[in-house]
């Protein structure tokens, strides 16, 4: 192609087929009729199937009482909201297991991928079974793992094990107190506000002095110090509004308290679990592409092993790391859907629900596909403003 | 290159549809020499592989009866195990024939999922069952308020559950599940009180746990769960086959008609079993099918009557031990009627 | 005072003395590996109530205490769950994994037909080994063996209808049979499908290429499962009346294009590896474009990316399992599907049946990813010199 650009400009060769830009715009012209041509067809397909079928469609059935219930509802549904509702719980479902898993699998990730660059054999041999075990086998069994084994090993209901702070585990899940909100708590959220601002000004200035002077100042422990003792005053001072909803135990089950169940928790630890893994090996490449020179420059400065890994090591480990940590997000995400198996209700799960109620398969797998579509866009925007910050500013 | 290839593909593609062009599905039937047969996963008793793939139960031996009915060989047949989220599209696309997989017969079925059902081979109704052991004292579903109820989901099992529940003013926490043995391995693991759908279903789901007697089926029927095998819509000819086939073994059990007296009753001088068996003289019943005219007695030979098939799969023959109860013929107080052949 | 008297010179080398007592030996290992630091030293006393704790109980489960063989499911079960074994017990239940293990292989595949696939899979051995192992010549013969040959001859030895074999219907396929054939004709199509995709992402034709990115974007944004519903749900619409695919084949058709977006990646990143003076050569040689791709470009670029090829088919293997989700039964669907086997259930049957189907997974993958690290480094050093 490259031989193109030069020959551009001059007479043509002879042959009027043998000029490169009418042969590419012929082809592109067939390309484009033939997708037509195959859209035509499919489309047509379908209208045909579906008026001769009489199966209704459209996104009417979207407003229509849905009837059935889900067992992990974040926000108000009841068996009388609509299928649009149902399907709003499913992606919130969604999102709140893909942000729980990538929290914990980033945090195990980078355990284990230092840890597999240790200098301690026998954490270097744990961390490396580790992540041979987990990378070959398929996510599926991983979260089937989890859930049969959660079911096995906790006790039934009534034989619950007691933990401190008045929670239970038993094989319905992890109870422990709703935190119930009296008068005044909106002095308690003002004051965490105020500290976060707070701390972030602290940040700010100490970050300042430093450029001019070199003085450090302990802005971590000033910033948990505002951030937990300013709430807590607001707290003492509005007259301690807090009360708990303990869970009780009753004919069947604990009613009360906070609920979370054991297909939420399997599928949360067997996503966390099986992508560190991954982002184990990540890190652990990004680190040992971070040459050596850095890390013994930065001891020749007199840097510790600790603040070399956390100052020098991680922050250019981190320009290499991002990328590819990013598709593993966007896979964690993905991966969710699997959820299906154990009845965890996330999109994918409410979404066949629907399709299956409403017998409306084109709509419902559209929908799916479009809201797994938007939640990886945004992923990746998201991490994309990330990379740009952590990029190698170059002067 | 690459575009002559698709163009290949697209040629192929437009012969391979110019090829199919549709006929009806008795023809097309004929044509393969089998009839694809849409059944569950495995429900015991109703449609289940045995160790060695053969489907066993009732719904199967429905499909079975139809191809004796159709080719007067009852193994011209071949099912495709789907799910509850599968088996309408199955159906609507034309992968199978017939939808023979303990399906309720429901308004919205008929009218918005293009769907034709052919009648009622299996009267059922929803029931709840609990394990006794661990829950001693509950006999009433009207005590389960609070509990963690198991169900699969897409099925009217779970729209009723919501609704029971919500009518009676109880709370529930479901357990949803997509899969039948999902549905299953969990309420044995104890992760729900309550197991809930069609009470045939709870009696063949009950032998697969690890201590069936440990387990009761509660009382209350919650709904009407008729089911039957359904058929693409549009095609009358179709339908009419699957629907007189099961009249046939109705017709055949009220004549007394058995797999074991089929040939003597070929003799017989009843004119309502000379109708029937197609050995009235001139006798168009099978013929205005599009059928031989000796169909029901291949049906009748291959899988035996209506009665038969009940008692071998979820009758008295089977470990399921459910009794005939509504779905005894209507000259035995139940709601079999099979319609008169004339 | 500058006194020469250097009465001699050495005139060979000093013998090496062996390192200090502290350096050498057993001690110095364990003190350099094991307990360096103080910090070392507590992270290797976790590590060793943590292998402490773990692995007796596993070794115990799985080997001492596991049940072999036997007829029913009251091997497995404690007298209390109305078998043989003393309260308490717990133990792997191989024995379910023994009674079932042609299904787990076969699935409901007829038992008088399985000499078939077992026949597919020797062939199969037979002509992927020469490939793997780079000294064996002719490897052009042999890859038109494998992805051209081998397909076909399988295809009418496990389908049958033809030379007087009996017709199996794909229905009847299950367990690994199922999970190989699909990985393998997933291989097999995403391959040249991602390359095309590759080489359309990086075409000057501004349509083609938006095509491209837009096929691989979305197939690349979306979950399997998803794509598996579409083919399962939805693909039916999309034919006209009376056409229908085979079940095995959507799940193929999802399976390959889901690959063939991921593989397309994999495939852009090698033909961005090689540098422009290779297209400007072969273009200055005169030749057309599917030549300079065919014969200059992707030969290298493709040798460049066969570790990311490898983790693709991997990725690929392990995603067979989600076929289950569309009730079909591959290897870890018809283990799933024997759980609830009246006859077998235990409460040992369950993660007995998931470690063996883990085992035979992590098995396959791990064997592959060491293959791809073994070809990387073979590579690296031809490249370094």
């Amino acid at each position: 192609m490259a031989s193109q650009e030069i020959l551009r400009g001059e007479p043509s060769r002879g042959s009027f087929i043998n000029d490169p830009r009418v042969r590419s715009l012929f082809f592109q012209v067939l390309v484009v009729l033939l997708l037509v041509g195959s859209l035509y067809w499919i489309v047509n397909n379908v209208i045909d199937n579906l008026r001769r079928l009489h199966i209704a469609s459209g996104f009417q059935f979207l407003g229509s009482r849905a009837g059935f219930d889900i067992s992990d509802t974040p926000i108000a549904y009841t068996s009388d909201s609509t299928y649009g509702r149902a399907l709003v719980v499913g992606l919130l479902n969604t999102i709140i297991v893909a942000v729980a898993g990538v929290i914990t699998a980033t945090i195990i990730g980078f355990v284990v991928g230092i840890g597999r660059l240790s200098q301690n054999w026998l954490i270097r041999k744990i961390c490396t079974v580790y992540v041979e075990i987990f990378r070959n086998i398929p996510p599926l069994l991983v979260i089937f793992f989890w859930y049969s084994g959660v079911l096995a090993v906790l006790p039934p209901p009534r034989e619950s094990i007691h933990l401190p702070f008045g929670s239970f585990l038993n094989q319905r899940g992890f109870y422990f107190p709703r935190t119930v909100w009296g008068e005044g708590n909106w002095l308690i959220l003002v004051a965490l506000v105020l500290a976060i601002a707070m701390a972030w000004f602290v940040a700010y200035r100490a970050r300042q002095r430093q450029m001019v002077s070199g003085q450090r100042f302990p802005v971590f422990w000033t910033s948990v110090a505002l951030i937990v003792g300013l709430p807590l005053l607001a707290f003492l001072l509005s007259g301690m509004p807090l009360t708990f909803d303990f869970p009780k135990q009753s004919t069947f089950n604990l009613t009360g308290g906070f609920q979370i169940k054991p297909e939420f928790l399997s599928l949360y630890m067997a996503l966390s679990c099986y992508t560190a893994a991954f982002i184990a090996e990540i890190v652990r490449a990004g680190i040992k592409g971070v040459s050596k020179g850095q890390s013994e420059a930065a001891g020749a400065l007199g840097l510790r092993s600790g603040p070399i890994l956390r100052l020098v090591v991680i922050p250019q480990a981190m320009r290499i790391v991002i990328p590819p940590l990013t598709s593993q997000y966007l896979n964690l995400t993905k991966n969710s859907s699997l959820a299906i198996a154990i009845g965890y209700p996330d999109l994918t799960a409410t979404a066949g629900t629907v399709l299956n109620q409403t017998g409306q398969a084109v709509e419902g797998v559209f929908i799916m596909m479009i809201a797994y579509l938007v939640l990886s866009l945004v992923t990746s925007f998201v991490m994309n403003i990330v990379n740009a910050r952590m990029a190698l500013v170059e002067r | 290159m690459k575009h002559i290839a698709i163009g290949i593909l697209g040629a192929t593609a437009l012969g391979f549809m110019a090829s199919a062009a549709s006929a009806g599905t008795l023809d097309t039937v004929k044509q393969k020499g089998f009839i694809q047969c849409g059944v569950s996963t495995g429900l015991a008793g109703f449609s289940a592989p045995d160790d060695k793939g053969d489907w066993k139960g009732l719904d199967a031996d429905f499909c079975r009866a139809v191809a004796a009915a159709v080719f007067g060989d009852a193994t011209k047949v071949k099912f495709t195990p789907l799910s509850a989220k599968e088996r309408f599209t199955a159906l609507q696309s034309g992968e199978i024939d017939l939808l023979s997989r303990n399906t309720t017969w429901t308004s919205n079925r008929d009218s918005a999922l293009g769907l034709n059902f052919a009648g009622v081979t299996y009267y059922d109704g929803q029931g709840f069952m609990i394990n006794a052991k661990k829950l001693p004292g509950v006999n009433s579903a009207l005590q389960l308020s609070g509990a963690a109820v198991c169900v699969q989901s897409g099925t009217t099992t779970e729209l009723n559950l919501a609704d029971y529940f919500k009518k009676n003013k109880m709370e529930y926490n479901p357990v949803v599940f997509e899969k039948l043995e999902e549905v299953n391995a969990a309420y044995d693991s104890g992760r729900c009180d309550v197991y809930t759908t069609d009470q045939s279903g709870l009696y063949g789901i009950r032998l697969t746990l690890a201590s069936p007697a440990d387990h009761v089926v509660l009382p209350e029927i919650i709904s009407k769960e008729p089911l039957g095998p359904a058929v693409r819509q549009g095609d009358d000819q179709w339908a009419h086959i699957v629907r007189w086939t099961y009249f046939a073994l109705l017709n055949a059990e009220e004549a007394g008609i058995t797999q074991a007296n089929v040939d003597e009753m070929k003799t017989s001088n009843d004119p309502n079993i000379q109708r029937l068996l197609g050995t009235e003289p001139d006798g168009k019943y099978g013929a205005d099918l599009g059928l031989s005219n000796d169909w029901v007695v291949n049906i009748v030979k291959a899988v035996g009557n209506y009665g038969e098939i009940f008692e071998r799969n979820v009758g008295a023959g089977s470990p399921l031990k459910i009794a005939r109860g509504i779905n005894a013929l209507w000259t035995k107080g139940g709601l079999q009627y099979g319609m008169p052949v004339r | 005072m500058q006194e020469h008297d250097m009465s001699w010179v050495r005139t060979e080398m000093a013998l090496a003395q062996p390192a200090p007592a502290g350096e050498r030996g057993l001690y110095a290992w364990v003190r350099k590996n094991l307990i360096a630091t103080p910090s070392d030293t507590i992270l290797t006393i976790l590590g060793i109530v943590i292998v402490a704790w773990i692995l007796p109980q596993a070794i115990n489960w799985a080997f001492i205490n596991a049940q072999w063989t036997g007829p029913d499911r009251s091997v497995c079960a404690t007298v209390a769950q109305g078998g043989i074994q003393p309260d308490g017990w717990t133990g792997a239940c191989w024995a379910f994994v023994n009674a079932k293990f042609g299904q787990f292989m076969f699935g409901t595949y007829p038992i008088e037909e399985r000499w078939r696939p077992i026949l597919v899979a020797i062939l199969f051995v037979a002509v992927l080994v020469p490939m793997l192992i780079p000294r064996v010549p002719r490897k052009g013969l042999n890859a038109i063996l494998l992805f051209l040959v081998l397909p076909v001859v399988a295809f009418f030895l496990l389908v049958g209808g033809v030379f007087g074999l009996q017709h199996v219907e794909t229905a009847r396929w299950g367990g690994l049979l199922v999970t190989l054939s699909l990985s393998f004709v997933g291989i097999a199509v995403s391959l040249p499908l991602g390359t095309v995709l590759a080489m359309g992402r990086r075409s000057k034709m501004p349509i083609v290429k938006m095509l491209c990115v837009i096929f691989i974007e979305t197939v690349r944004g979306i979950p399997l499962i998803t794509v598996l519903f579409f083919v399962s749900v939805m693909l039916p619409l999309f034919l006209p009346a009376g056409v229908s695919f085979d079940k095995f084949l959507r799940a193929l058709i999802g399976v390959s294009l889901f690959a063939a977006a991921y593989m397309a990646e994999v495939v852009r990143g090698g033909l961005q590896a090689i540098p422009k003076g290779q297209y400007e050569g072969a273009d200055s040689l005169g030749l057309g474009y599917w030549q300079k791709m065919g014969l200059i470009v992707l030969p290298q670029a493709l040798k460049l990316v066969i570790p990311g090829i490898v983790n693709t088919f991997i990725g690929m293997f392990k995603d067979t399992s989600l076929v289950l989700i569309i009730s079909m039964f591959d290897l870890l669907g018809v283990v799933k599907q024997n759980f609830a086997d009246a006859n077998w259930a235990t409460p040992q049957t369950a993660k007995s049946g998931l470690v063996f189907a883990a085992f035979v997974f992590w098995l396959f993958c791990f064997g592959m990813s060491r293959y791809s690290m073994f070809t990387e480094r073979r590579l690296d050093t031809s490249y370094r010199k």
